[in-house]
């Protein structure tokens, strides 16, 4: 095939979602964010449901969502998305609404109000980019950080009077009010082709009613890691799976228990 | 149908958004203003008109429920006394830069810290001058019956949504507590349809998105919209000032009070005159928009103004200001929930202004 024959529309296997406009990303190249709103816009439009979904921003790397998505989006406050979004769904109940936090923002400052929705059983999507780092303020240690992580406010290394890092989705997992808890990865095609599904089955839950749907999606910060994205996907790999494993932790409302 | 009750100012003012059409409702118990939330649980709100009505695990989280709510156009509001309030404030920065109406129920108590669950009118500077960060301004209502718990709840939603600001009933742990006669206004059905063309509800097809939002990363972008805001709160003040005058006509001395410190001013006024001293009482009902220009008029005619308040003098400055050195301005109050008598108040007039 030479090119001519490639561009023709019926060749086509891949197009950036109409969710997404032509706005460049604010990310750093490589940076796990833009994946993560390339995936949510493919979901909205694969779903068909544009016009029915109220997107939430959080303050952090993302807080620019509603610049790139073609979508109605309401911008939080720093840690408040959950309450926002409970907000929005309440008096909306009939439409798809997702919050888009980072870990600074949904496992600190935002902690009561994540737990607090979660338990209520929100009908709501929340989305999770845990990068166990602040990105968006210059990389300070966030409550995901590992142990011995080096960060902006731990140049030596997270020891443990600062805290121990915090498995968020299994904390929520816990609570009655969620149906389904997953944590996914997106720096490989593969990892990403999973992510867009448990992404998916994310909004689809909220046509059953029945609970929260939590995804996190463990990225890298290669800005706040002080690594090239290729070493930082490494790292990622290396360091934060071992303690972050991906896969679902509960499914319709039931913690998945592993085999031994 | 209209309906005459015997209520708490605290009952009132929730039956007043049932009737008034409000859409949601997100608080967290506090006294003296617990009765709110309690009477929509016990009245079964969301039977009588569908209204969401949702115990927040805090402040700060009913604030943003109700940010996140009132990003949609719909009636919605929260209610809270000081402390609680006081969480609110970088909520109500936020409702006032992404421009959202709503109504806050602020029933003061005395302060600082956790202080005491007596009235105080210690709230009015964080209410008036902007308690969060940023220049914002709140619309200040500040009943003094319980009646007016009830009339201002559909007055500060329309308030709120002609200027996109959200609207403070600022209220004290007396107008809160106790009971009166009231007259309660027909029932306003909810809105069916929004209208707003901010209001977000999910892109429409050959529509713009719609983003709420208070950022603007361009300083230039920035100052645009600090002055556009700038604009909205002179015209507030140049429409929406209201105010009540008792007795100023001939007066020569004026009590100027709001909230439960007005209802003691009118009966100062009253002992005043039995003495022969001409007394009046000018009670601003917005302590934003403040009645500048009325004071000032008021200034070129009377002899002294008494700012009666249960504070340490908050609002004086601001009868200072619309005064502006013209006659003596003075202050008298009591703090820490403790409220003064008539007979203190009209001794303080004779000690602080006439006889010095
Ligand atoms: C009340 C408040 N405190 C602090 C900040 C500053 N701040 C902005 S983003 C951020 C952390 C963001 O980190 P995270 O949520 O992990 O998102 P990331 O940028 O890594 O995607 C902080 C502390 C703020 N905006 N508001
Ligand atoms: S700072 Fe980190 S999280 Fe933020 S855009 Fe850059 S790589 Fe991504």
């Amino acid at each position: 095939m030479d090119i001519n024959e490639i561009i023709k529309e019926e060749n086509l296997v891949y197009r950036k979602s109409a969710v997404l406009n032509d706005k460049v990303f604010n990310f750093c190249p490589g940076c796990g964010h833009g994946v993560v709103q390339k995936l949510i816009a493919e979901v909205v439009e694969e779903m068909n449901i544009e016009s029915e979904v109220i997107g939430v921003g959080s303050v952090g790397c993302s807080v620019l969502v509603y610049e790139f998505m073609e979508l109605d989006v309401v911008s939080a406050a720093h840690g408040r998305a959950a309450a926002v979004a409970t907000g929005i769904k309440r008096v909306m109940p009939d439409k798809y609404v997702f919050s888009l936090q980072g870990d600074g923002d949904l496992a600190a400052i935002g902690t009561s109000e994540s737990i607090h929705a979660c338990n209520r059983g929100e009908n709501i999507t929340m989305i999770f980019i845990n990068n166990g780092i602040y990105g968006m303020t210059g990389g300070q240690m966030a409550p995901t950080s590992l142990h011995g992580m080096k960060t902006a406010t731990s140049p030596y290394g997270r020891n443990e009077a600062m805290g121990h890092p915090i498995r968020m989705s299994d904390v929520v997992a816990q609570l009655e009010g969620t149906y389904y808890v997953t944590r996914q990865a997106v720096h490989t095609p593969a990892m990403v082709r999973k992510a867009k599904k448990a992404l998916r089955q994310a909004f689809e839950n909220q046509k059953l009613n029945k609970g929260l749907s939590f995804v996190e999606f463990v990225t890298n910060c290669n800005s706040g890691w002080k690594l090239s994205p290729i070493k930082a996907n490494q790292w990622l790999d290396q360091h934060m799976l071992p303690f972050y494993p991906l896969g679902d932790i509960k499914t319709e409302g039931v913690i998945v228990t592993k085999d031994k | 149908m209209a309906e005459l009750r015997l209520m708490k100012g605290n009952e009132a003012i929730a039956e007043a958004a049932i009737r008034a059409g409000a859409d949601g409702y997100f608080g967290y118990p506090i006294t003296p203003q617990s009765e709110v939330l309690e009477y929509f649980m016990a009245e079964n709100a969301t039977e009588r008109t569908g209204m969401v009505v949702l115990q927040a695990e805090s402040e700060v989280a009913s604030i943003y429920m109700v940010y996140g709510a009132a990003s949609t156009g719909k009636k919605i509001m929260t209610s809270s006394s000081s402390p609680g309030i006081s969480l609110m404030q970088e909520g109500l920065s936020y409702l006032a830069g992404a421009e959202l109406p709503c109504l806050v129920l602020n029933v003061v108590r005395g302060g600082p810290g956790l202080g005491d669950i007596q009235p105080s009118q210690g709230d009015y500077f964080q209410s008036v001058k902007g308690g969060g960060h940023g220049d914002y301004k709140l619309i200040v209502l500040a009943p003094s019956s319980v009646q007016e718990m009830s009339d201002f709840v559909p007055l500060a939603f329309d308030l709120a949504f002609k200027y996109r600001n959200p609207a403070l009933i600022l209220a004290d742990g007396a107008i809160g507590q106790m009971m009166e006669k009231v007259d309660l206004f027909e029932p306003i059905p909810r809105k069916t349809e929004i209208t707003e063309p901010w209001a977000v509800k999910g892109k429409q097809p050959g529509e713009p998105k719609r983003t709420i939002t208070s950022l603007d990363l361009d300083p230039y972008g920035m100052e645009k919209h600090n002055e556009h805001l700038q604009a909205k709160y002179r015209a507030m003040e140049e429409n929406d000032v209201r105010y009540e005058a008792i007795q100023c006509d001939d007066a020569e001395y004026i009590f100027v009070a709001y909230g439960v410190s007005a209802r003691i001013c009118q009966k100062a006024v009253q002992l005043a005159r039995e003495k022969g001293i001409k007394a009046g009482l000018l009670r601003p009902i917005t302590l934003f928009p403040f009645p500048k220009k009325q004071l000032a008029e008021l200034a070129d005619r009377v002899k002294g103004f008494l700012a009666v308040e249960l504070s340490a003098g908050q609002m004086v400055e601001d009868v200072r200001l619309a005064v502006n050195g013209k006659v003596k301005v003075e202050h008298f109050g009591r703090m820490g929930g403790i409220v003064h008598s008539p007979f203190e108040v009209v001794a303080a007039l004779e000690s602080k202004i006439i006889n010095v």
